[in-house]
This record gives structure tokens, C-alpha cells and sequence, in this order.
């Protein structure tokens, strides 16, 4: 376990400075000089202004000095500056993260629980019209584009009945959760085809088992079964599936958020891009790879502990 | 779907199981595709009206004997709208899938063939790309190009190449592994040769049908990109776009400027899939 732990931290940091140096070259090629930006006022642009600009932001410096300075800034938790909002750019992710990882809990746990019981109902039902329906409708859902199955969401809950407000973040719990409501659950309907269809599947091979067949015989009731033996046994690839949707998501907020008017990370991004603050864009791009290999990490180890068959294997190995 | 999640649940999407869509299902999306094509290829004759002639006195009108499906905040006919939307709607997906398809084939193709080392770091490029979300691609595209439709085919292309790269090898490594391969090799066919002669021509059915599944999910993801702002710019009336430009419209209770397009792309969307869920059942029969 150990072994296999520190080969997939080996396997990050080296995908992570590969992603890094990625952002960072992408970015530093963009076209048009950064200084023109930075200073902002053409009427303040003199040679020696931009001499200035220059050795302070070090763009006078060779390109990997630039990424080095860059890495070891954020080794120590510096992200560097906004050029736009002319603040840390620390702050600035930190005052926007909590709402993007409050969307994203919120619409985790509306397609987990939806979801795995969807699929339940239609491996139970299979063959029948609930599982036609449920498997029709969720592959239906999925095929919309979620913005515009937000903007339907807009137009039905916020605009015509009045339930939820139609933009925004909230302020305090209570707000916050009335406000992020009608997001997470735009969110988390694409995600319901997927998640239904994994439990479906692996419930269904897991029903024509011997262990299965034998708990039917001792006279189980079907509630008693699917619970502790079908359910149990299909956690592993239901959870992997889930905690991928989740990976995705974290990266994956930003057209909801844009919809919404949600100053989340995913909005700061929109606006980082079209404002060319790029210290912002590069901070934003590193968390989101971040965030996705740290869940996917996270994954791969749980996933030992729901199915020890595998740990065995690995250790043997 | 979204941009974002595509990495996850394009992969599961060829095995969805749809494998007994009674015909008629097939006739009915085979007949919407024909008429989105149509609708592409003849736009300026079927459509009524010009794509962005503005009539002031025309505004946010309710579908009518004048405007079939009414009109848009500066009064454009929706209908010749979404008719016009088609072209750079439709080419947009498939330029996309085209670049991923060359670069995908590509690295599936090298990887299978090649095995050892060349195999390893191939897939840890993939690996890396799999990391990134798709939109970080366009991103980084924009970061470089600047925004524009080429912008958001070429970076949603790198999203979906390693998504192709990956289903390649796959059918590469089986297909390679079959006695054939082995007596072309023994005849002194090269290796060059022997991949564009014979190996390509029996992936393309496989590939062919995997294609078409992921063609809808390349629409709905450059779609969110010119809903966002990063590809088509204005007048242009593709579909992603006419929902953003109607969203003012859906606060205020006029739903058809954003919701028409947008259930544009839906149907097209439900209808490739299912074409492409039947044509890889069909022509994907491997021994």
C-alpha cells in the first residue's frame, strides 16, 4: 500500500511540473507585450516605465529563469499579482473558492444519491418500463447542452414560479444554499445518465452471481439483498464513476457559473481570460489540474479499501 | 454534456446500451440529420429571411404566420436563424473532430505499433492530456490565437484527441495481434505500408461508429464554447451563441430566442448518438 502510494504521488508531481510548465509557456507566449497591459494608461508609456515594468514582473529575464521564479512562487504559496484587481492573486482564489466548492458539493451529493438510486430502480426493473424510462430519460437529458438546461431551470423555478432567485451567489448559509440550488441541480442532471447507467450495469452482472442466487434461496427479501450483498459488492466501480464526475466537475463549473452569475473560480476564469490577467488565468489553470489528480488519487486509493480482492492482487504483485 | 466532463463520459458512451432501437427510431434521427445538412448546404434558400437583418419593429415576437418561430431582441427571424446557425454549427464539429481524429489515430496508431518505450510515453502524454479538463485546452488556445472559431475547434480537438488516441490503440493492438499482419510482414511489407494499406482501412468501420458518438458530444461542447464567448463571434448565428445572445430575453420571460437553438442542438445531438450507438453495433462486428 505504501509502495503504491508514493508511486502515484512520483506519478503526480511529475504530471503536475509537466501541466505547470505547460500554462506557464502558453501563457508566456500569448500574443501582444504584457506591459501594455500592465500599465494600462498608454499616455504613462516611456522607455523607462516600461524598463520598470519589465524587472519588476522579471520579463527581462530567459524564459525558464521566468518559469523558476514562477514554480518557486508557488512552492511558497505566492501566486503572484492581479494586474486587474491589483491584489494577490492568493486572496483572490480564496475569497472565490468557496463558492464554486459549495456548488460542487452540493450538486456531488444531489447526483450521487440521485443517480445510484435511479440505477437501483431500473437494474431491479430491468427489461421494464421504469427502466426504459429512467434509461430514455437520463441519456435524453444528457444529450442538452447544461446551459441550456439551466436556462430552462431559469425560466421555470426562478422566472415563472419565483422559487429561486435567478442570479447570484447569496449571502449567508441559508442564502447561499437557496441561491445555489437551481445550479447544482443543472449541474448534476448531466451527470445522472452516467452514474445510473454504471450502477445498472454492475448490479445487473452482480444478480446473476452464485452469492446472490444463494441469498435468494435462504429467503432473503429483495430490500435485504440489494442492500447488503448486490449494493455492497457494486461500490467500487459506482464510487470510481462518481469520484471521476467529481474530478470533472471541480474543473468543470464555469458554464453554469456564466449562466448563473455566480462569482465563482470558473467566472474568474472568464473574466481573467478577457481581461488578460494572466497571473489569474495560470493560478486558476493549476488548480483546476490539481484538483483533478488529486481526486482521481483519492479514488485509486478508496478503492482498494471497497474491494480488498484488489489490494491483495497489488501486494502479491 | 458539457465541455468539461467530456473525458469521463465519452468513454462509457459507445457501450451504452441501446443495442434494440426498433428501426424507425434509426429512420427518424437519420432524417433529422438529413435535414440538418439540408438546412447547412441550402441555408439561403430555405430561409426566409436574412440571418441578421434587424427589424425594429419586430421585437421579441411569439411564433406567428409571419415569423414561424418568432423573432429575437433586434427582431431576426429565429427560424433563418438556426437554419443559418447549421453551417458553422455542423462544420465547427466536424473540423473538430477531423484535427482530433489525425492527431488521435496518430498516437493510437505509433503507440500500437511501435509497443516498448515509444508505447510508455505515449501514454503518459495521454495521460497528462486526460488530466486536463476540456476547456484548460482552449485556454491555453486563446492564451496563444486569440478567440475565434478556429480557437475552440483546435482546442476542444486536443481535448477529444486523446479520447481517439486511446480507443485506437485498442482496436490497433487487437487488429495487429491477427495472422494477417504477420504474413504481410513476412511478404517485406513495411511497416508505413502496411498500417495505410491494410491496418487503417480495418480500424475505419470500428473507428467510423465511435466517430459518430463523439460528433454529438463535439457539438455540445464548441456549443458551451461560443456560449462562453470563445469561439464564434457576432453576427455569426451559431447555435451556442443565439442561446447566449437570448438569454436576456429568458429573465424577462421570452423563452424561444435561447431555448429554440438550444433544443436545436439537442435533437441533433439525441439523433447522432443514436446513429452512432446502431452504426457501431452494425459495423463493428470483430472476430
Amino acid at each position: 500500500m505504501a509502495a503504491l502510494l508514493l508511486r502515484r504521488l512520483g506519478a503526480m508531481v511529475l504530471t503536475l511540473a509537466i501541466s505547470s510548465f505547460v500554462i506557464f509557456v502558453a501563457i508566456y507566449a500569448a500574443p501582444g507585450d504584457p506591459v501594455t497591459f500592465l500599465i494600462g494608461n498608454p499616455e504613462n508609456i516611456t522607455p523607462e516605465r516600461i524598463a520598470a515594468v519589465r524587472a519588476e514582473y522579471h520579463l527581462d529575464q530567459p524564459l525558464f529563469v521566468q518559469y523558476a521564479l514562477w514554480a518557486q512562487g508557488i512552492l511558497h504559496g505566492d501566486l503572484g499579482t492581479s494586474f486587474y484587481y491589483q491584489q494577490p492573486v492568493s486572496d483572490l482564489l480564496s475569497s472565490r473558492l468557496p463558492v464554486t466548492l459549495t456548488l460542487v458539493g452540493m450538486a456531488t451529493v444531489l447526483f450521487v444519491v440521485l443517480g445510484v438510486s435511479l440505477g437501483v430502480v431500473s437494474a431491479l426493473s430491468r427489461g421494464g418500463r421504469a427502466d426504459a424510462w429512467i434509461t430514455g430519460g437520463t441519456t435524453f437529458v444528457n444529450s442538452v447542452p447544461n446551459f441550456v438546461v439551466a436556462l430552462g431551470l431559469v425560466s421555470v423555478f426562478a422566472v415563472q414560479l419565483r422559487w429561486f432567485p435567478v442570479a447570484g451567489e447569496g449571502a449567508g448559509f441559508a442564502g447561499r444554499l437557496q441561491h445555489l440550488t437551481l445550479p447544482a441541480v443543472a449541474l448534476a442532471l448531466g451527470s445522472l445518465a452516467l452514474i445510473s447507467r454504471v450502477t445498472r450495469q454492475t448490479m445487473v452482472e452482480q444478480q446473476t452471481l452464485d452469492h446472490v442466487e444463494a441469498a435468494r434461496s435462504y429467503g432473503l427479501g429483495t430490500w435485504a439483498i440489494v442492500t447488503r450483498h448486490v449494493l455492497r459488492n457494486s461500490l467500487g466501480p459506482v464510487v470510481t464513476m462518481c469520484g471521476l464526475t467529481l474530478a470533472g466537475m471541480l474543473a468543470g463549473t464555469t458554464v453554469i457559473e456564466s449562466v448563473f452569475g455566480i462569482s465563482g473560480v470558473g467566472n474568474l476564469l472568464v473574466e481573467s481570460i478577457n481581461t488578460h490577467d494572466f497571473a489569474v488565468v495560470q493560478a486558476i489553470l493549476l488548480y483546476m489540474v490539481l484538483a483533478y489528480m488529486v481526486v482521481t488519487m483519492l479514488v485509486d486509493l478508496v478503492y482498494p479499501l471497497l474491494d480488498a480482492r484488489t489490494l491483495v492482487r497489488s501486494e502479491g504483485s | 454534456m458539457t465541455i468539461d466532463g467530456i473525458s469521463a463520459r465519452t468513454a462509457a458512451a459507445p457501450l451504452a446500451g441501446r443495442r434494440r432501437r426498433s428501426p424507425w427510431t434509426f429512420r427518424v434521427c437519420i432524417a433529422i440529420l438529413g435535414v440538418a445538412v439540408a438546412a447547412a448546404v441550402f441555408a439561403p434558400l430555405v430561409a426566409p429571411y436574412e440571418p441578421d437583418a434587424t427589424d425594429f419593429s419586430a421585437i421579441w415576437l411569439p411564433p406567428g404566420p409571419g415569423h414561424w418561430l418568432g423573432t429575437d431582441q433586434l427582431g431576426r427571424d429565429i427560424l433563418s436563424r438556426v437554419i443559418h446557425g447549421a453551417r458553422p454549427s455542423l462544420l465547427g464539429a466536424i473540423a473538430l473532430l477531423a484535427f482530433a481524429t489525425v492527431l488521435g489515430v496518430l498516437i493510437g496508431v505509433v503507440a500500437a505499433w511501435r509497443r516498448g518505450w515509444v508505447d510508455t510515453v505515449l501514454a503518459r502524454i495521454t495521460d497528462v492530456m486526460f488530466a486536463f479538463p476540456g476547456l484548460l485546452f482552449v485556454v491555453l488556445v486563446i492564451a496563444v490565437f486569440d478567440r475565434g472559431p478556429a480557437t475552440a475547434v483546435i482546442g476542444m480537438g486536443l481535448a477529444f484527441a486523446p479520447l481517439i488516441a486511446k480507443f485506437t490503440r485498442a482496436i490497433a493492438l487487437e487488429e495487429l495481434a491477427r495472422p494477417y499482419v504477420d504474413a504481410y510482414r513476412l511478404q517485406g511489407v513495411g511497416g508505413v505500408q502496411l498500417i495505410a494499406r491494410y491496418l487503417l482501412p480495418n480500424l475505419m468501420p470500428t473507428l467510423v461508429g465511435y466517430l459518430v458518438v463523439l460528433f454529438g458530444e463535439g457539438l455540445m461542447s464548441l456549443a458551451s464554447l461560443n456560449f462562453l464567448g470563445f469561439g464564434a463571434q457576432p453576427p455569426s448565428s451559431e447555435w451556442g451563441l443565439m442561446v447566449q445572445e437570448g438569454r436576456a430575453g429568458v429573465i424577462q420571460g421570452v423563452l424561444g430566442p435561447a431555448l429554440i437553438p438550444g433544443l436545436t442542438i439537442a435533437v441533433v445531438v439525441v439523433a447522432t448518438n443514436v446513429v452512432g450507438v446502431r452504426l457501431s453495433d452494425k459495423l463493428a462486428v470483430r472476430t
